[in-house]
């Protein structure tokens, strides 16, 4: 089943791919091939491949618990959160955040998850800022 | 005669002091990255890439730390092995089998020196089968034409998904989504394509990114499910002292399982995984005893520890010499040569022949640095393995994104490297292996080119792809290389998927 519904997904976004390749602008210097022959043929191999999927499917695999795709899903959004507020916020806030919340979901205790936050948060800054010299802020320059 | 004063050469620049200190560096990294379960050599060196590259390190210092790297997780990767029998890595899968069951018998010491010991033959045997063999297929190579490298990248997807993977329309499939990313961004003539209107999307998708997110970040989902199941009983680790006795009888192991890796690696798509398990598997089927193999041989330890170092070597062969890399790793170290500048290939060895010399002479230091590190030193790194999981993962997570945010200062990039490892992670459920993605991402533009040329040279004939006896070659061996592990399947069973 996984295959199969797997299979129609391949096959909806490689036609969308294939539509969008039609559109591609020929320049009016081009080769025999052009631009447009190559995603031609790999959405239409990537077609072919979805179709054997579901004709011919694997095994099930073993799909994680609904509790257990919850924590993926937290973890997805605090990393998209991360990776919003890294400019605004600059490393110190967000690192300490994101990676105190990552580590509270592995072993769910308050004291070494914020332990955890701040020790990477400060540990990884001097790193990265002295150490190897990466141009980082700790925090947004308008605050001080 | 010229490769000994070139390599005389690449020793000169090898022992400088900045090169040598990176090169320790890299090594002590890499066996930590390989140790540690969870992070293997491919995740590990794609974590690396944007930070070494924002050091502006130069081209050859880059590639030096990062071969380290790489050669460094092969070593660290029996560590977890034997003490947890959780694999460091996926090429380590096979150390499992005998290394914790010796551990476990009170020899773990034994176990981690001899392991080492076998690590270190293979390495540094394959790194002087580099050496002679790598110039000569370059000497090959020159003979390339269009057609000929459109038949070679296409040689490159068919054995990886033959023989690397347990299904072959997946496999193809996986490479379709890699090379449909690749077209992405502007076409060789200029002008925009399959952008959707996305200004992001102009320059293409940077490789990096898809590596970091396909690797790295994959594996924060993957360990967040399987957290829990991987319940060990660590082993406690004794005095270390050389088991001489247990090293002379494996001496001949070590060597056939060496040369087993060593082609295993050559062979694209192959890489590191298959090579400890052929290695294996081949020393059980001829030793006249095989009784205790599965409950703690020495020669179970040291076949497969020489086969995936020796592999690893191997696997740089067609990455340096053809631009095609052999495995998941060597596909990320391409990454690495492609971000700086450097295209690998003949004309590697012709015109930069200081990067590669010294390329091949920091890595046999790399290896006596290696032996060092993972004999006497052992200790050390055992302890690493101690650190929870709770901080491991968060760090290695934050370091992943501050690389891809240190070169691109774009939230969007991160945005899409989450994207990419939501997509590994399903990927990964379904069983569609992820290192022909990363090879499409890598080698698309460069076939479609190919492609291009070679039609442009015939005026549109498409006999010309097999118009020379090497395309005629390659297309066979192609062919045969996705057809043939169909019907072999039945007969060799191979470990599960692999993605090194």
């Amino acid at each position: 089943m996984s295959d199969r519904l797997f299979g129609l997904t391949v096959i909806v976004v490689a036609l969308g791919y294939l539509f969008s390749a039609t559109t591609i602008q020929v320049s009016f210097l081009s080769d025999p091939v052009g631009p447009k022959s190559f995603p031609y043929m790999v959405g239409g191999l990537a077609i072919l491949c979805a179709v054997v999927m579901m004709i011919k499917p694997d095994a099930e695999p073993e799909w994680p618990s609904l509790a257990t795709f919850g924590r993926i899903l937290l973890a997805v959004i605090v990393l998209v959160g991360y990776a919003l507020a890294l400019k605004p916020l600059e490393f110190a806030i967000p690192t300490a955040l994101a990676a105190g919340l990552l580590s509270y979901q592995i072993n769910p205790r308050v004291l070494p998850a914020s332990l955890t936050g701040i020790g990477l948060s400060v540990g990884l800054f001097s790193l990265f800022k002295f150490a190897l010299g990466l141009g980082l802020y700790a925090f947004p320059r308008d605050w001080f | 005669m010229e490769t000994l004063s070139l390599l005389a050469d690449g020793f000169g620049a090898a022992l400088s002091p900045t090169t040598l200190f990176l090169a320790v560096v890299g090594c002590i990294l890499g066996t930590i990255i390989g140790a540690l379960p969870g992070l293997g050599p491919s995740n590990g060196v794609a974590i690396l890439i944007p930070l070494a590259f924002s050091l502006g390190l130069d081209a050859t210092s880059a590639l030096v730390l990062m071969t380290s790297v790489y050669y460094g997780a092969m070593y660290g990767g029996r560590i977890s092995s034997i003490l947890l029998n959780i694999p460091g890595d996926e090429p380590a899968l096979m150390t499992t089998l005998d290394g914790y069951p010796m551990a476990k018998a009170g020899r773990a010491a034994d176990a981690l020196v001899l392991s080492g010991v076998a690590s270190f033959v293979g390495a540094f045997l394959a790194t002087i089968g580099l050496m002679l063999l790598a110039p000569l297929l370059s000497q090959v190579a020159f003979k390339f034409g269009p057609a000929e490298y459109f038949a070679l990248y296409l040689l490159a997807f068919c054995t990886l998904g033959g023989i690397a993977s347990n299904n072959q329309a997946k496999a193809a499939l996986a490479a379709c989504i890699g090379l449909g990313i690749s077209m992405i961004g502007q076409d060789n003539a200029g002008l925009p394509r399959l952008t959707f209107g996305s200004l992001h999307l102009g320059d293409g998708v940077d490789f990096l990114v898809a590596i970091v997110g396909l690797f790295a970040v994959t594996e924060v989902f993957v360990f967040i499910e399987s957290q829990g199941k991987d319940s060990a009983i660590g082993v406690k680790l004794g005095k270390i002292t050389i088991p001489v006795k247990d090293i002379m009888r494996c001496k001949w192991t070590m060597l056939r399982a060496t040369v087993i890796g060593f082609i295993a690696g050559i062979l694209p798509g192959a890489g590191a995984s298959l090579g400890s398990f052929m290695a294996y598997s081949a020393e059980k089927a001829i030793v006249k005893d095989n009784s205790q193999f599965g409950k703690g041989d020495p020669r179970g330890i040291a076949a497969p520890e020489a086969g995936n170092n020796a592999a690893a070597g191997g696997a740089l062969v067609p990455m340096l010499t053809l631009g095609v890399p052999g495995s998941g790793t060597t596909a990320v170290l391409l990454a690495l040569l492609l971000t700086l500048n450097i295209t690998p290939g003949p004309l590697l060895f012709a015109e930069r022949p200081d990067v590669v010399w010294t390329l091949i002479a920091s890595l046999l230091i790399a290896n006596i640095v290696l032996l060092l590190l993972n004999v006497p030193m052992v200790k050390v790194f055992v302890r690493i393995l101690m650190v929870p999981p709770w901080l491991l993962l968060p760090g290695v997570t934050m370091i992943s994104f501050v690389g891809i945010y240190s070169l691109s200062k774009s939230n969007f990039d991160l945005l899409l490297m989450i994207g990419f490892g939501v997509m590994g992670f399903f990927l990964r459920k379904l069983d569609v292996p992820t290192v022909p993605i990363i090879l499409g991402i890598l080698l698309g533009s460069k076939m479609e080119v190919s492609l291009r040329n070679a039609m442009v040279t015939s005026g549109g004939d498409w006999t010309y792809l097999f118009s020379s006896g090497i395309s005629i070659g390659l297309w066979v061996a192609a062919i045969l290389g996705f057809v043939a592990p169909m019907f072999l399947r039945g007969i060799i069973k191979k470990p599960q998927a692999i993605t090194d």
